[in-house]
């Protein structure tokens, strides 16, 4: 999912870092002091979510987790993952500093549209709820594959085919992470309701 | 667990003043992604390859770094010149590569490698702390850098939690598998992780609070430009204007 450096066309670089620039000002002014640290909690858990490995039939496929974040988050989830790219660039090399922007955005902006198309849904209970949040996850991914996609696109005509690999692979990574996401909701609103609740709030 | 193997060096490299490797990596890593010429990358490449020497890195983690950047490359070596519309350079079979799928991706692997050296040498040679407060020097807002430190302290505070965890579930000799039952552990266990460490980190915060905490940060290392770090930026301007004079 992260784009590797020297891969993208400059202007699609500019136009992520520039896009993720507004995001993440937009995301810091939302944020309360008070917030920083958990949110700076959840974004460690977007960090830790390349290294959870699910099976997925034969192979496995590691967690993204941004549709948990924007539901937890709202616009807050635009730093936070942003920051953990960062860390991710740092500890293990996967992107890096010109494609921060364009990487953060992707993941992003899915999070956060899908953290408000299930907004409404979350406080319901049951089944309703348990849709809503697998949509989230989902959304999340099959949102970041999209949007990785089209940046591929539309920076070299030849990386066609392999975007579109790309997207048919996240298929059955998006439905996935969809269930996961759902579990870890349900699990939340019966435990600590109260987070579900505050994201979107300010 | 998530270690910084190479901060640890002595070298020039790492004297040098963060503020100014930052600013270096981010500069010519944005020169070297819009290059276009073989023989401007190759440059790059091998200015990148003597710095990323002079910063002596370990080399099984360097390695393993490269490795992260060459999956992705080597997904597009499988697929891109095999499918790039134009003029084919050979046949392996029913598949013809086409040469301008040839040149793009060679010309991206070159790239990528040089980045993501330039990378290693320049930035990932500081600890992550230096990192965020150079960052702080350089004008980030406050509260961005805040989230990174932060987020860098609570990685080891998730872990820790996830792994008692997951020991945990072995003791009961859970395997994840592909079904529903297995992806619901998972996901109650991301949700427990998360709440756990949500008390620890709230904990954290009242005793930051409890000892006048008010939001800033204060750094032990002082920021000053030296002698090296202007002979540096010399040099690093010589190589630039011989690059682009290429």
């Amino acid at each position: 999912m992260h784009i590797a450096e020297g891969v993208l066309a400059p202007s699609i670089l500019a136009l992520g870092g520039m896009l993720s620039l507004g995001g993440c000002a937009l995301g810091l002014r939302r944020l309360d002091e008070s917030r920083i640290m958990p949110v700076a909690l959840l974004s460690a858990a977007f960090f830790t979510g390349s290294l959870l490995h699910v099976p997925i039939g034969p192979v496995s496929s590691h967690l993204l987790l941004n549709g948990l974040l924007g539901v937890l988050l709202g616009w807050a989830a635009f730093p936070a993952i942003a920051v953990a790219l960062m860390l991710q660039a740092l500890l293990f090399q996967y992107g890096g500093l010109t494609t921060l922007g364009v990487n953060a955005w992707n993941m992003a902006l899915p999070a956060i549209l899908a953290g408000y198309l299930a907004r409404p849904w979350l406080s319901t209970s049951g089944w309703p709820r348990f849709l809503a949040a697998f949509c989230c996850g989902a959304l999340g991914v099959a949102g970041a594959a999209i949007l990785t996609a089209l940046s591929l696109n539309f920076s070299d005509e030849g990386f066609l085919t392999a975007a579109k690999i790309l997207l048919l692979a996240h298929v059955p990574v998006a439905l996935v992470e969809g269930l996961v996401t759902a579990s870890a909701v349900s699990f939340l609103a019966q435990v600590r309701p109260e987070m579900l609740r505050q994201a979107f709030n300010r | 667990m998530f270690s910084e193997p190479f901060a640890a060096g002595q070298t020039w490299v790492h004297r040098l003043d963060a503020r100014v490797r930052i600013g270096i990596a981010l500069c010519f890593s944005c020169v070297l992604a819009a290059a276009s010429s073989q023989q401007q990358t190759l440059f790059g490449l091998i200015a990148a390859c003597l710095l990323l020497i002079s910063s002596r890195p370990p080399l099984r983690p360097f390695l393993r770094r490269l490795a992260a950047v060459n999956m992705f490359v080597l997904f597009l070596w499988l697929t891109v010149p095999c499918t790039m519309p134009g003029p084919a350079a050979f046949h392996i079979g029913p598949l013809s590569c086409s040469q301008a799928g040839l040149h793009l991706v060679w010309l991206v692997s070159l790239k990528a490698n040089a980045i993501a050296m330039l990378f290693i040498a320049c930035v990932a040679s500081m600890p992550v702390a230096r990192f965020g407060h150079a960052l702080y020097s350089l004008k980030v807002p406050g509260k961005f850098v805040f989230l990174l430190l932060f987020t860098y302290r609570s990685i080891f505070l998730l872990a820790d939690e996830w792994q008692r965890l997951n020991r945990a579930l072995r003791l009961h000799n859970f395997v994840a598998t592909t079904n529903l039952h297995s992806y619901r552990t998972m996901g109650s266990l991301i949700g427990l992780t998360l709440v756990r460490s949500l008390d620890r980190a709230g904990r954290i915060h009242q005793a930051m609070l409890l000892r006048g905490f008010n939001g800033n940060f204060n750094s032990l290392v002082e920021f000053r430009l030296k002698r090296l770090d202007y002979l540096f930026l010399a040099a690093a301007l010589a190589v630039l204007a011989l690059y682009l004079f290429l």
